[in-house]
Formats: C-alpha cells, structure tokens, sequence
C-alpha cells in the first residue's frame, strides 16, 4: 500500500526526524562526550579525553550517595508495585464503564503540579501536620514523630508522586490477560493462588518490569523531592547530577553519572524484551511496535 | 455479438515480496463490458494483481495498459478505475451521501452537480432514503451497497472488486451476486472480481481466470472450468472431484482411449494425447456417478464397492463409497421421495458406474504428488 | 466478602490519592498562615495572589511555554504518527527507536542533555530553550497517542480514499484527521499537563529573564510556607478540570 507520494510524505518524516536528531539523538551524543572531557573552569569543558569522571564516581563520597539513592529509588519501585498491583487488578475486576470511571479518577490529581503535591505532602508528614496531630489527639503517641526528612518521606513522596507510571503499564497487561485462561485453570483444579502465581504474574511480566523501568529510573532524578522531603541527608542521584552542573560547574563528572543512569535504562529495557519475548506479547511501555 | 473490445491488458507482471514471488510474469487481457473474475487461494496473488491494477501496489516488472494507453507509472488517485473494497472501507465519519459524494469532490465535479448524482448513485443499489445515515448504522448488506454506489459515482473505465461478498452470511451474498450482475450489465462497466469462493466465480462471470502461485492455471468460461479443468489443481479447486487413478491401454481413435481402471477397461474420452502405457488421473464429480444395485451378468461394467455413510442434503442424497482397492467415491444423487432405488444402506454392496464421456482425463504429472 | 475488599482498598488508595490535594485546596481557604488547624474561611491568599504580580506573571508564562510546546508537539507527532504508520522509508526504524528512546529517558538525563545542547548551539536560556526542551519531552507521548490509534484503522479505508482521487494531503485531511482527532486532543492535553508539570527539564534550561510557575514556586516553598501557593494550585487545577471535561466532551460529541 505505500507508494510514492511527494511534498507531504517528505514534510511529516523531515519535521520529527529532524527534531529528534538535533533535539534527542545530538544531545545524547554530547552528554556522552562531555563525559569523557575534562573539567575546565574558564570554558566548562576541555581536551583531553579521560575516564577520569568515571573513577571519581566511585570516590567512598559518592558511592555513598549512589547506593543510598539507588536505595530509596528501588524502595519507591518495589512499593509502587507492591501497591499498584492490587489496586489494578481491582480494575480491572470492574465492569468496563467503571475500569474508565477508575482510572480517570486515578489520574485527576496528577493534574496538579507534582512539585505542589510534594509540597501538599510536607504539610501532611510535618511535626504540626495531619498525621502526628491525629495521632497525639488518639493519645497513641506523647511528642510527635519525625517523620519529614528521613528517608520515609521521601520513598513515600516518589511513590506518591510516580505510582500512575505503575498502575497504567499494570492495567494495560492485566486487562489483556484473556480471562478464560483463570476459567481453564480453575476447571483443572488450580486454587486461587495457583492461579496467581502461575497465570497472572508470568503474562503479565512485561507490564511489570515496563512498570517498574518507568518508577525506578525517574525516581533517581527526582530532586525537588529529595529537597523538600528529605532534608540535606537523603540525596537522590538528580540531586548530585543538578549539583555537578548548575553550581559546582563539573559537567564532565554530571555526566558521567547521567550515563550511567542510561546504561541503566539499557539494562532494564533488555529485561521488558526478555520478559516480553518470554510472554509473546507487549506489556505497556508502548503497545505500539512501529 | 461484435468481437470484443480490449479493453485492460497486463502484460509481464511479476512482483516478489522478500523471498517469495507474489506473481510470475502475469499477463492478461481483459475486454469492454465483461465479468472478469480472478479466483484462487488466498496468496495466489489475485489481490496483488488488483492492487497494481488500481494502482495501490507496484509491480516489479510489467506494464498495464488502459484504454491503449500505459498507465503503470501512473498513482492511484489519477486512474479511471475504482474499487469496491473488502470489508467495504467506508469512512465512518461521513454520512451515506458524503461518503458517496467523496470522489465527487475529490475530481472537483461543480457543487451544484454533485446532490443529483450522489441520488443518482443511490438509486442505483436503492439506498437513497438512507443518504444521511452514518455506516455504522446500517447493515452488512446496506453498508456493501454504499461501497458499491462510491466506487461507480465517477463512472470509472473499470470497477475492481476484491473479495466483496466475503462478508455477508450466504443467504445475503446469493442476493447481491444478481444484484450485481444486474448493476453490471445497466451501467455497462467492466467488473474485475476477486474471489477465492468457486461457487460466487462460476455464477456471476463471463470469463474466470485460476490462479494457484502467482500463476495461471486456466482461462475460461466458468462452464469450460468446471466441466473441462486444464489440470488437477483446477479439477479440486472447483467444486468436490473424486481421484481414480488409470492407465491408457490403447488408443481407439481420435481422443477416445481404452483406458485400465480400478481393474477394469473403460473406454473414456481426453482431450490430451495419450499414448499406450501413459498413467492417466480419472476425476468424476459426485453428481455425475450413478449407485445401482449389483448385477451379477454385468459385473464387468461397474465398479464395487461397500456404501460407508449416506448423508441427506436437503436436495440431494450423498453418499460415501468405498471400492474394493479402498478408494473412497462420494456421489451425489437428486432426492426423489418415491424413487425406492435410493434405499441403500451403510454396509451394502453397490455397484457404481457413470455416464460415458462426463469423465475428465488429466495426464499424471510429478508435482501432482504433494 | 471479595467485593467489600476490593471496594475498600480501591477508594483507601483513591482517598491517599486525593489527600494532598484535598489539603491543598482547603487550605487555599483557611485564614489561619500555617494550615495546621482551621482559622475559618478565608479567600485573603487569592487576595494576596492576585496582588503578587510576580507570581501572576509566572503563571501566565508557564501557561503560554505550555500551550506553545503542546502545540507544536501536536502537530510534529501527529504527522510523525502518520508517517510511520503510512510510509515506509530509510532510517524509519532509527526514528521509532528515537521516539522510544526520548520516552523513556528519564528527565534528569533529558534535562543536561538538552542544557548542553543549547549551550553548544548558543541559544540564550529562556523562552525559546523551555519551548524546545518541552516541546522534546511531549512529542513522544503525541507520537504514540496518534500512532496505537491509526492502527487500529482498517488501512482499506486509506487506499479507498487513495483510490477515489484523493491525494496524500486530502487523504490527510479529509480522512486520518477526523478520525485521530479524539487521538489528537488528548495528546495535546496529555503534553500540556505534562509541560505544565515539569520542574526538573525547566530548572536546567530556563534562564534568570524567563521565570516560570513551577520553578517559581519551588523556590517560594524551600524557603517557607507560601499559601498564595495553595490558590494558585487550586486555580490550575480548575483550570486543568475544565480542559478536560471539554476536551472529552468534543470528544464524545465526535463519536
């Protein structure tokens, strides 16, 4: 069906081709350049190029930082999905109208800006906020809990802030679990958790890990959440990386870590392939094969 | 009858897709004011061929020419020919009328023209108190005859139609293959149909072109295609044949051949030239075999076998025979309620004969093994 | 008993859902500055917004970086949509990789990226660098919204189209795009929510000329509580609320 077709064909291929080269591919490009320069104080970066931003990754300093913020991230995911499954299963055992009715209800708040919800949060966890009030007031406890800037809070906030990135790969990977597959193993004896276990986790593996790449990866760089949630103790790796560029002025090493970050998404992103190559069929990251 | 007019003609049309060839230097021609019908399994590369005529693919190698005039480098968009889609491909947000009047618009007929002969087009597959309904809202039938009115609105040279009654459940599909032989012969259109359903080839065209692999099988009209089949795959592709196998013992004159079969010695007529010793396929159709009871004085002139299951078919009773060297026969006879001939029962023994000259004599060739 | 279950712990994460926000809005409200306890109802914080020329100004630009980026998201992903699903050509599978890869790219990444790019091709932090960098982030998620809906076409209907003389624009105009338009609008609405919403890729690329509502804000509340913050959230989110309903409602009326 595709035949030769001029001036409009040429426009809608050149425009986004265009933009995404010199907008994603280029940039990409650059970032991994400038990590391989050197830090240079009159002109940001120079020649030559070294590794050296990548030793000093593992500086005791910063390893520090890049477990803990690894950590809290894999902590937020593992929540998420903890508390996302259920939730979507429970959705999806909605009738069709209410499934819509449901989600769209889940994704109303994430209308308001999320630095805003972060900030609505503070007020919550605060020493004076809802929770310690309540509790006081039901006499469970005599003197407030420090629950703001420990690193509770902030799991709690990019959990908070990130869980429909969770719950959409989920649904979209249980809704297309054919149901007549739980009639089938429940004729043949499977119990409930059987059928869990055996039916829903393995087909819906894809949605999974799709979930999880789309939690875990944004939550290292969620740094405004780190800041007003975690106080100066509990960094996330976005903290670091905004340090290194917009006040130390250390693009090479800024980068660095940002590659990292990417060889990270590499890694994950051939999981979601192993996971969905092991199931035939794509979870939720995009439904879409080009 | 004045000799027909060319009025399409394909010459060397090949197209290979990866790996596999799609079509094999196709050529064909195809005359003014005829039912043409392409048939064959899916993947022959009828649809293929359609497409390049309408000029939505393009073919590797080859020309089409139109009217005399070469058309292959031209897009689809300019070309006089339309096509009635599979699955009809209405646009669903249009209403009746503005889906018919689309191609209207699009070859910039005058505004004030266009109402007349969108009604025109309507009244044609008695649609036209349906013009403000959207497709969704009509039936399978209906939404097939808004596809129908939209392709002949631009009075194209050629009308293609791929696979269109598919979608109708049978009774439906009986109805619109007269109405579109009737639509046919009032608008005086070429039709070029594709079909993989035999029955739907045979009652509605002039011509019918087999393919099998992006070839041709057989040319003809659909009596020459059913009652004459060039080869095996023609004689199975159309309509239910039963197999016997034989070989040519002698040559009695002019395609007339004492032929050995199932042990016995027909004298069979072939269109092809045999000599004595060729090994020859024998295919009966069910309807053309005759069951009678066993007559010991002429057992030389029928062939025996057990009856296994009869089946009643509403019009006809069928049957399922098998001979002695195992062969398995199905006949179809007309029902006939006071006929007492037709009482026989699984297990019988019958003797099966047919009438001479409906027989069909194919030589065997290596590639009919598969 | 099942269903009680699943009822109850649908609206509790529902309800922890809402909560921050349902704090928000009240306390755009409450008289009393700390929002710890209620000082009676108050709309003394929309006062003072409205007063808060500063403020306002952020937020008109942050809504006009928005309804630009989203725009002109919309268009390139709409057409970049339909020319990976209608035409086949060199370097299309690159391009889809691209799209993939720009998803799926955390901000932070995104957000140096582009920093560095803007630097190298000196173009001035501001206006025009938030447009770009937004622009980037949204085109994505147009790209897919469009594409899963054209592939659900029955692709006859282009050729038809093709077929009855329409060329590739027309076939465009008068077919694809009313059909992907419900596709369409709620990818705009998606990039515009998201435009609205980005903090990390705007702290990296705007510079001191051009401030914007979320950075703004950011630096109000990490120096301390800030009500006028709480009005101004509540206004966006009606704003954000009506959008919606009338974008489903084109929607609906479409169908």
């Amino acid at each position: 069906m595709k035949v030769n077709s001029g001036y409009f064909r040429f426009f809608a291929i050149g425009l986004a081709s265009v933009w995404l080269a010199l907008f994603v591919f280029f940039p990409n490009l650059l970032v991994v350049i400038t990590s391989l320069l050197t830090r240079d104080p009159s002109a940001t970066v120079s020649l030559p190029f070294n590794l050296n931003s990548y030793w000093r990754t593992l500086d005791v300093l910063y390893l520090d930082v890049l477990w803990n913020s690894i950590k809290m991230a894999a902590l937020a995911t593992i929540s998420c999905l903890l508390i996302g499954f259920p939730f979507a299963m429970a959705i999806v055992s909605l009738p069709k109208r209410w499934q819509t009715i449901a989600l769209f209800f889940m994704i109303v708040p994430f209308w308001t800006n999320s630095l805003v919800r972060t900030y609505a949060i503070q007020f919550i966890l605060g020493n004076q906020g809802i929770i310690n009030k309540s509790l006081l007031a039901l006499g469970l406890i005599d003197t407030p809990l420090q629950l703001l800037y420990t690193p509770f809070a902030v799991i709690l906030g990019l959990c908070y802030i990130l869980i429909p990135f969770m719950v959409l790969p989920l649904y979209s990977a249980l809704e297309k679990l054919d149901p007549r597959l739980h009639f089938a193993a429940r004729d043949l004896g499977a119990s409930a958790f059987h059928r869990f276990i055996k039916i829903t986790l393995p087909l819906t593996s894809p949605g999974i890990v799709a979930g999880c790449l789309m939690v875990l990866l944004p939550a290292m760089g969620m740094f405004y959440i780190s800041d007003l949630l975690g106080g100066a103790k509990n960094l996330l790796l976005g903290n670091v990386i905004k340090t290194q560029f917009l006040n130390t002025r250390d693009w090479p090493f800024g980068s660095a870590f940002s590659v990292m970050l990417m060889m990270l998404l590499g890694v994950m992103l051939w999981l979601y392939y192993r996971a969905s190559r092991f199931t035939n069929k794509q979870g939720g990251i995009h439904d879409s094969n080009f | 009858m004045t000799s027909p007019r060319p009025l399409l003609s394909l010459q060397g049309l090949s197209k290979t897709f990866g790996s596999s060839r799609v079509l094999n230097q196709f050529d064909m021609t195809i005359y003014d004011g005829e039912f043409f019908t392409l048939l064959g399994p899916s993947g022959c590369g009828k649809t293929t061929i359609l497409n390049m005529i309408a000029g939505l693919e393009t073919s590797d190698t080859g020309s089409i020419l139109l009217d005399g005039q070469d058309i292959t480098g031209i897009p689809a968009e300019q070309r006089p020919v339309n096509t009635v889609f599979q699955s009809y491909a209405l646009f669903p947000h249009m209403t009746v009328f503005d889906n018919v009047a689309f191609g209207l618009r699009m070859a910039k007929v005058a505004k004030a023209e266009i109402p007349a002969r969108v009604r025109e087009a309507l009244e044609m597959v008695k649609l036209n108190h349906l013009a403000d309904r959207k497709p969704a809202q009509l039936s399978g039938g209906q939404q097939q005859r808004v596809a129908i009115a939209r392709a002949v609105v631009n009075r194209p040279k050629l009308l293609l139609l791929d696979e269109s009654l598919s979608a109708l459940d049978y009774k439906l599909r009986q109805q619109m293959q007269i109405e579109l032989k009737r639509l046919q012969r009032q608008l005086g259109i070429t039709f070029i149909y594709v079909t993989h359903d035999q029955e739907e080839a045979l009652s509605m065209s002039d011509r019918v072109v087999v393919m099998n692999n992006g070839r041709v099988q057989q040319l003809g009209s659909p009596r020459e295609i059913y009652e004459n089949p060039a080869n095996l795959f023609v004689a199975r592709f159309i309509g239910e044949i039963n197999q016997l196998r034989g070989e040519v013992v002698s040559v009695e004159s002019d395609h007339t051949y004492e032929v050995k079969v199932e042990g016995l010695q027909w004298q069979l007529q072939a269109n092809h030239n045999f000599t004595p010793g060729t090994k020859v396929h024998v295919l009966l159709r069910p309807e053309d075999l005759r069951i009678t009871y066993i007559d010991e004085d002429h057992k030389d002139q029928f062939l025996t076998g057990t009856v296994v299951e009869r089946s009643y078919k509403g019009s006809t009773l069928d049957s399922l025979i098998r001979l002695e060297s195992g062969i398995e026969l199905t006949t179809s006879e007309f029902f006939n309620e006071d006929d007492p001939s037709f009482d026989y029962r699984p297990n019988q023994k019958v003797a099966v004969n047919w009438v001479p000259g409906w027989e069909v004599v194919l030589p065997v060739l290596q590639e009919d093994d598969q | 008993m099942i269903r009680i279950f699943k009822w109850g712990y649908l609206s509790l994460i529902l309800a922890l859902i809402y909560l921050p926000i349902a704090v928000l809005i009240v306390n755009s409200f409450n008289a009393a500055k700390y929002g710890n306890k209620w000082g009676g109802f108050s709309l003394q914080w929309y006062q003072k917004l409205f007063n808060n020329d500063a403020l306002i100004e952020a937020a008109l630009n942050s809504l006009t970086v928005s309804i630009v980026a989203a725009s002109v998201a919309t268009v390139i992903g709409t057409l970049a949509a339909v020319a990976l699903h209608r035409y086949d050509f060199k370097g299309k599978g690159l391009l889809s990789s691209m799209v993939f890869v720009a998803m799926l790219t955390p901000e932070i990444v995104m957000a140096i990226a582009l920093l560095i790019v803007f630097i190298t091709l000196g173009i001035s932090l501001g206006f025009v660098s938030l447009v770009i960098a937004h622009i980037t982030f949204c085109l994505p998620f147009v790209i897919i919204a469009v594409y899963s809906r054209i592939k659900d076409f029955d692709m006859r209907m282009l050729s038809a189209a093709k077929d009855l003389g329409a060329n590739e624009l027309r076939t465009f105009w008068e077919v694809i795009l009313p059909l992907i338009l419900p596709a369409v609008l709620s990818g705009w609405l998606l990039s515009f929510t998201l435009s609205l919403d980005d903090v990390i890729v705007s702290a990296f690329v705007t510079g001191p000329s051009y401030e914007i509502l979320p950075l703004k804000v950011y630096s109000m509340v990490k120096v301390g509580v800030s009500p006028e913050v709480n009005a101004i959230s509540t206004l966006l989110l009606g704003i954000s609320l009506v959008l919606v309903v009338v974008s489903q409602l084109l929607i609906k009326k479409d169908h």
